[in-house]
């Protein structure tokens, strides 16, 4: 309880700097309307209008608040949760590819990890390679893997899901190379007095020791997907999913469903972030691992 | 037959200050069922000449057989248990799930596993521990379920690297006395590494005291004390000779570095 005070101070300044921001953002759209009516705006007048805009440079809290909830909660109670206009809809069809592409990144990542401890020839080539593919820009090659994989037939979730795999793989490759390789020199050597094969070595010591490495990876792998998958989206078409939600927003400026859409990208974020952590807990607790 | 025997071993580590002689002509004979010490001040070579006997160290000159074959054949045959200066038990398996370890790698069936477990928990004194976790063991219990783990599987040899250094007098006194019962029920040859005098004269049958630089050996004692040892022997006359001698062999070995 003690952390409740902290969080709701950090939460209402946000939502003063927040409001704050809409005043100064929307207020020349506003002054510009007054003029053209020939009416003097008053202070009050001003914050009301400057709050309630149609298309805002920056809408207010509650705004977005209405937009989510007629777009998720609303639809829900008319029984239209999966309608094409609700955020559900789209946030269910972002989680997928997020998933997907997660559960092939650390798939991949863990893969490479292996590689690189257990090969030497990997460990001295592979690296860099990896480090490489992160620096090039991630919208700069969303499109080509989308139509590269359009070219062969391939379409739908799984070009999003690989675009969301080629985010996550890395923190993965990185925490998982740095926890099979955490056993002490001691506790191999006591693997190798009993003649113990690579494999055993590999399931009995080096991957339990490497569970808290991993957890960490996973978090950061799993926003990492969700941000693949929404770059994913924006190239497609603007078919559905919450990346598909901005672009059509930015098209015809409507901030407040881009907004909408934003908070409902990081709540799902947040949601995904925290699983893991719960998991984490769990997992590491079960082992006598905990922190 | 001889469990250990060395001619002219040495193993020159190549470091960036240039060479250092960790062993140099190393020679020694250790029979089946010996309690042999090794003792010396750091840098003697009496860790590198444990490791050397488990394979885990290849020495650069000279010949050594372990159960009269090489230390690698002998490590692969499963000839010894090493038991580490730290316990080292995975915090993940319970004492039970650590002893087994070994086990499982070394493929003896689920039946047998059990009743091994069951049989060294009751030599160490740990009988009703196996479901616990090692977080819930004391330092000096955890190194009892470390030393249970090297004497689940048939190895004649026991090899023991300091595995008392971290704990306390009192509790050492009473591993001490309850290494040699051990010792006694299951005719074993232990090789023991140790920095303390008293340890290394109440445990041993032989007791051989190394220098450093180069690592060599600088006497051989073989202890007149009976196997049967109580604790009070460490004030009997015989016991404090012995002792002295190894601090004279210490001390001569030490020259003029000290």
């Amino acid at each position: 309880m003690r952390s409740v005070l902290p969080i709701l101070t950090v939460v209402v300044a946000i939502f003063a700097l927040w409001y704050g921001a809409a005043i100064q953002l929307n207020k020349a759209w506003a002054y510009d309307k007054a003029d053209r009516a020939g009416v003097e705006l008053s202070f009050q007048d001003l914050v009301a209008d400057t709050w309630s805009q149609k298309k805002p440079r920056l809408p207010a809290p509650h705004q977005v608040g209405e937009e989510i909830w007629k777009t998720t909660g609303e639809m829900v109670a008319k029984g239209r949760a999966f309608s094409k206009r609700s955020l559900l809809y789209h946030s269910w069809v972002t989680f997928s590819s997020t998933m997907l592409g997660f559960v092939l990144g650390t798939g991949l990542g863990i893969a490479l990890a292996i590689g690189i401890v257990y090969n030497r020839t990997m460990d001295m080539s592979v690296m860099p390679w990896v480090i490489a593919s992160q620096t090039i820009p991630i919208l700069a090659i969303a499109p080509m893997i989308i139509v590269v994989l359009n070219a062969v037939g391939i379409s739908g979730l799984l070009p999003k899901a690989m675009i969301s795999m080629y985010l996550s793989f890395f923190p993965v490759v990185v925490g998982m190379v740095k926890g099979l390789r955490s056993p002490s020199a001691m506790q191999l050597d006591q693997m190798r007095t009993w003649n113990a094969s690579p494999s055993q070595t590999f399931w009995r010591l080096r991957l339990p020791s490497s569970m808290p490495y991993l957890f960490t990876s996973l978090k950061i792998a799993m926003a990492a997907s969700l941000v693949g998958a929404i770059v994913g989206e924006l190239p497609t078409g603007a078919v559905a999913g919450l990346g598909a939600r901005l672009l059509a927003g930015s098209y015809y400026g409507q901030t407040i469903q881009i907004w909408s859409a934003l908070i409902m990208a990081a709540a799902l974020a947040a949601l995904l972030v925290g699983l893991i952590g719960v998991i984490q807990r769990m997992t590491l607790r079960r082992m006598g691992m905990a922190t | 037959m001889n469990i250990i025997s060395a001619q002219n071993l040495s193993l020159t580590f190549q470091t960036n200050d240039g060479p250092v002689h960790a062993l140099k002509d190393v020679n020694l004979e250790i029979n089946k069922g010996d309690f042999v010490s090794f003792i010396g001040p750091s840098g003697c070579g009496k860790t590198t000449f444990l490791r050397v006997m488990a394979d885990l160290e290849q020495q650069t000159a000279g010949t050594i057989t372990v159960n009269g074959v090489s230390p690698e054949e002998a490590r692969k045959a499963r000839a010894y248990g090493y038991v580490f200066q730290a316990a080292g038990l995975y915090p993940w398996r319970t004492i039970g799930g650590n002893i087994r370890l070994p086990l499982e790698i070394m493929g003896y069936d689920k039946s047998d596993q059990d009743q091994r477990v069951k049989k060294v928990l009751d030599l160490v004194e740990l009988a009703g521990f196996e479901k616990k976790f090692p977080w819930q063991l004391s330092g000096g219990m955890q190194q009892r379920a470390s030393i249970a783990r090297a004497l689940a599987f048939d190895a004649d040899l026991l090899l023991m690297d300091e595995p008392f250094g971290a704990l306390d007098e009192i509790v050492r006194d009473h591993l001490n006395e309850q290494l040699l019962h051990l010792w006694d029920t299951t005719h074993k040859t232990i090789c023991f590494v140790t920095h303390s005098i008293p340890e290394a004269v109440y445990l041993s049958t032989k007791i051989v005291v190394m220098s450093p630089r180069p690592g060599r050996i600088t006497d051989v004692i073989e202890s007149p004390l009976p196997r049967e040892r109580p604790l009070e022997i460490r004030d009997s006359p015989e016991f404090i000779e012995i002792a002295h001698r190894v601090r004279d062999g210490l001390r001569a070995g030490h020259g003029d570095d000290v």
